[in-house]
């Protein structure tokens, strides 16, 4: 197309001349505050870089006149953070869970940081509500496998539950009844229903019964000549209707056939033991808490 | 092939089309065997389609021997209607399974017992289908449509424009099967793997060579700014997706393979290409078509062509730059989390050149916005473009994006901008374009158009301010502690806040995909009967 510059009408602006499929351009010149607004972009850039760490050189980037690094904040936030802290913190750490209890000021703050903690650690096995589930122990009640204490749960928490890595865990083990071979499927049917009867629920009263023996020859020196359990091994209270694997006869003969046994880590690994402290007295907290031994 | 391959007139050359039916019979060939060699099943199914595509096109190429030559006189239009129906398709595709994706997010029981179908696969089936899918068919069809015309000649080296269609459209078949079956290199927006990178590598370099050809044989002495924006579009593309997708297969019998790179330098170059498929594809080439679109349908110059040229090279220069802003606060060096920053904060005005080139040009029309409801889904789309050009530079601000990062805020920013500038842009243009491909002299139904603006509009703004609520109060919770300096909500608990803001996203996608759906009727009305119409070179195309 030939170079026609013309005068449009609308605007009064020039065009360019150029015609492509009859679309024109006017000649505007750039508009001032667009022209501004983007010089002062870039000034405000080159004035950053300047301030803050940016451009790369042999021999490393420039670090910036404010010396700030990403790094440097985090750890300057997380000072400040501790610092606030430190006081209770320390006392936490220097006090038994006993003792904890008995401040009211730092039971409240052992109780807000566990249950922080819990959010974050151990909601993922327990439940949002510490209500537990199938395998996992409901925290909120007074059915407790090794001990409801303040200082039985920290212990819980700290040494974990069967956790190899932890000598001091707690641990015992149930044997394999069925697989191994040191009871026949009659039997653990007939034991079954005994156990299943302790707690006053529907049995074969026959089989349960017969069951009666073998349970005081194969079962009664972990769970008791009652079936009341024994905290010492962790064995289950089997007469109060609370079942962690399910209270069905079909159930309870699986678990005697070929047990599953729960494992906690030993959260020493991942927690300071003012944080294990301050989960111990949330989870004591709860609802089922029992009452510190005194000496 | 075209013009340029006849030995005489009327019939095509029986040499050029041999060599042409022997490499498809090569290629079905080289396929088959691979897939009969294949160590995992996604890799046999994708060498069989592969096969099969080869083999249709042997067979079309066999088929057309005897017949008389088409007439290759006027412009090349039958693939931009072709582009311009698979837009419009691939389009409904992608909202609706984005619809899908939304209601697996709201409510997890919508994730089937099926792994295919799960939201892990179909996220990446949903960004695909529109960016690529929708988004590459509408940059595909438009800039084939503008070349020509802004050029006065047809599009060059004969029927490579058809392969261009056809291949790119066989990308698509092979990614989406892809990431159904579980094939993915794990790299946002370029996850298919190395194989169909190869392959779209060649189709690109056929769409450059179309592109570039044709600019070459024009009959304008200037080349218009719609195409600088095109050209930049095909070459940076290209550029990003060989450098980021450099990898070394497993086996050439199988689909895995594993990346050049890794820790911190595979970060940034993944999201080097990341932020500049959205610089290029998704703003530079839809720029291109605005260009064209705007003034062609408002029927008034554009607004400055000084505007044009700075925020043409300002753009260019600077949006290569501003990737690491994707990755501040992670272990990428402060000194480059900078550069990223502050390159996307001098990109602000650039962006809005653009913005204001579309606006202004509209001075001296602005009462068509009342009676013209595809000028009006155009310029909404403008307005989106310069929305989210003004959120993205202020999220790249540190302070900012410690708030922002990894939380529905960015959702929300990415869909303002693909459902309100790319996908507005696209249907604007597609509304007009289609019936003056079919020789039609508008849509079927404007009032159906303005339903769909509305519908559309309404529903990105439901989008847009539901994940703003969410992805804000998402980050606020996870950065409250309680008065002990405690943390006072686990990631569960954001999960389950952001619930009914979940649910409100859906029914804006719903309202955005009713609108898509509309469209579709009313293209269908539109074309229904009308027949196909081939423009003479150098006549100028309708306005509205």
């Amino acid at each position: 197309m030939a170079h026609h510059i013309e005068k449009d009408e609308v605007s009064g602006t020039q065009t360019t001349g150029h015609t492509w499929d009859g679309i024109k351009e006017l000649n505007t010149p750039l508009p001032k505050w667009w022209l501004y607004t983007f010089y002062g972009c870039v000034i405000w850039a080159i004035g950053y870089t300047v301030l803050y760490p940016a451009w790369p050189l042999p021999g490393g980037a420039t670090p910036g006149i404010l010396g700030w690094s990403s790094r440097g904040q985090l750890a300057q936030q997380m000072e400040v953070a501790a610092a606030a802290q430190k006081d209770t913190v320390d006392k936490i750490a220097a006090m038994s869970v006993d003792d904890i209890l008995k401040d009211p000021k730092l039971l409240a703050y052992a109780q807000a940081g566990g249950a922080a903690a819990f959010k974050v650690n151990c909601v993922q096995c327990h439940g949002a509500g510490a209500a537990g589930g199938a395998g996992y122990p409901n925290l909120n009640d007074d059915d407790w496998l090794w001990g409801g204490t303040p200082d039985a749960i920290y212990t819980t928490l700290k040494h974990g539950i069967r956790y190899t890595d932890d000598p001091e865990t707690r641990d015992s083990q149930m044997p394999n009844f069925g697989i191994d071979g040191i009871l026949t499927p009659e039997q653990i049917d007939q034991v079954a229903n005994y156990v299943v009867s302790l707690s006053g629920e529907q049995a074969d009263a026959g089989k349960a019964e017969a069951g009666k023996q073998i349970f005081a020859e194969n079962c009664a020196s972990c769970h008791g000549d009652d079936g009341k359990g024994n905290r010492d091994f962790g064995a289950p209270n089997l007469t109060d209707k609370l079942w962690l694997y399910g209270g069905s006869i079909e159930q309870v003969k699986a678990q005697i056939n070929k047990p599953r046994m729960g494992v906690m880590p030993a959260w020493t690994k991942r927690l300071d033991d003012a944080e294990i402290k301050e989960l111990a007295i949330y989870v004591h907290s709860l609802g089922g808490g029992e009452a510190p031994v005194t000496q | 092939m075209g013009a340029d391959t006849m030995t005489h007139k009327g019939q095509p050359s029986g040499g050029g089309a041999m060599v042409m039916m022997a490499l498809w019979g090569l290629l079905a060939l080289l396929a088959i065997t691979l897939g009969a060699k294949a160590v995992d099943t996604p890799y046999a199914i994708h060498m069989f389609i592969f096969a099969l595509a080869a083999i249709l096109a042997l067979i079309f190429k066999a088929r057309s021997f005897g017949k008389p030559a088409p007439d290759t006189s006027g412009y090349m239009d039958d693939v931009v209607r072709y582009g311009a129906i698979a837009t419009v398709f691939w389009g409904v595709v992608g909202f609706l399974v984005g619809l899908v994706i939304a209601l697996q997010l709201a409510y997890p029981a919508w994730n089937p017992n099926l792994e295919w179908f799960n939201f892990g696969r179909l996220r990446p089936l949903h960004t695909s289908a529109v960016i690529f899918a929708f988004g590459g068919n509408a940059l595909l069809c438009t800039s084939f449509y503008v070349v020509q015309r802004t050029n006065r000649t047809r599009l060059a080296l004969g029927n490579l424009a058809w392969f261009v269609f056809w291949g790119y459209q066989l990308f698509i078949v092979l990614a989406a099967t892809g990431y159904l079956l579980g094939v993915t290199e794990g790299r946002e927006y370029a996850e298919p793997e190395w194989y169909i990178d190869l392959w779209i590598t060649v189709v690109w370099v056929a769409y450059f060579l179309v592109f570039f050809g044709t600019l070459l044989k024009r009959k304008e002495s200037h080349i218009y700014v719609a195409n600088w924006f095109y050209l930049s579009f095909i070459v940076t593309i290209a550029m990003l997706h060989i450098v980021n997708n450099l990898s070394i297969p497993v086996s050439v019998f199988g689909s895995k393979s594993y990346s050049l790179f890794s820790g911190v330098q595979d970060a940034l170059t993944q999201w080097w290409y990341g932020h500049n498929a959205v610089g290029f594809f998704l703003t530079a080439g839809f720029l291109g078509m605005m260009y064209f679109f705007i003034p062609k349908r408002a029927n008034r110059p554009v607004y400055s062509y000084r505007l044009s040229i700075v925020h043409f090279w300002s753009l260019i220069f600077l949006y290569i730059w501003a990737g690491p802003h994707h990755l501040h606060y992670t272990a990428l060096p402060d000194w480059a989390q900078t550069l990223g920053m502050v390159f996307s904060i001098m990109l602000w005005m650039p962006s809005w050149g653009g913005m204001i080139n579309g606006l202004m040009t509209l001075s001296g029309a602005w009462d068509k916005l009342r009676t013209d409801p595809v000028l009006r889904m155009m310029v909404i789309s403008v307005a989106f473009y310069g929305m989210s050009t003004f959120e993205g530079p202020m999220m790249s601000i540190k302070a900012v994006n410690s708030l922002s990062h990894y939380t529905d805020w960015t959702i929300g920013h990415v869909h303002s901008g693909a459902l309100g500038w790319v996908g507005m842009i696209s249907m604007g243009c597609m509304y007009h374009l289609i019936p003056r491909l079919y020789g039609q002299k508008e849509v079927y139904s404007l009032r159906l158009v303005s339903w769909h603006v509305w519908l559309a509009t309404l529903g990105i703004v439901v989008y847009a301010s539901a994940m703003w609520v969410s992805g804000i109060m998402q980050g606020l919770m996870w950065r409250e502690y309680d008065a002990n300096g405690f943390l006072a909500y686990s990631f569960v608990e954001t999960v389950e806040a952001m619930h009914p803001y979940y649910v409100i996203r859906a029914f804006g996608g719903a309202l955005f995909l009713v609108g898509g759906l509309i469209m579709v009727y009313n293209l269908y009305r539109t074309i229904k009967g009308a027949q196909p119409v081939t423009q003479p070179v150098g006549a100028i195309s309708a306005a509205a």
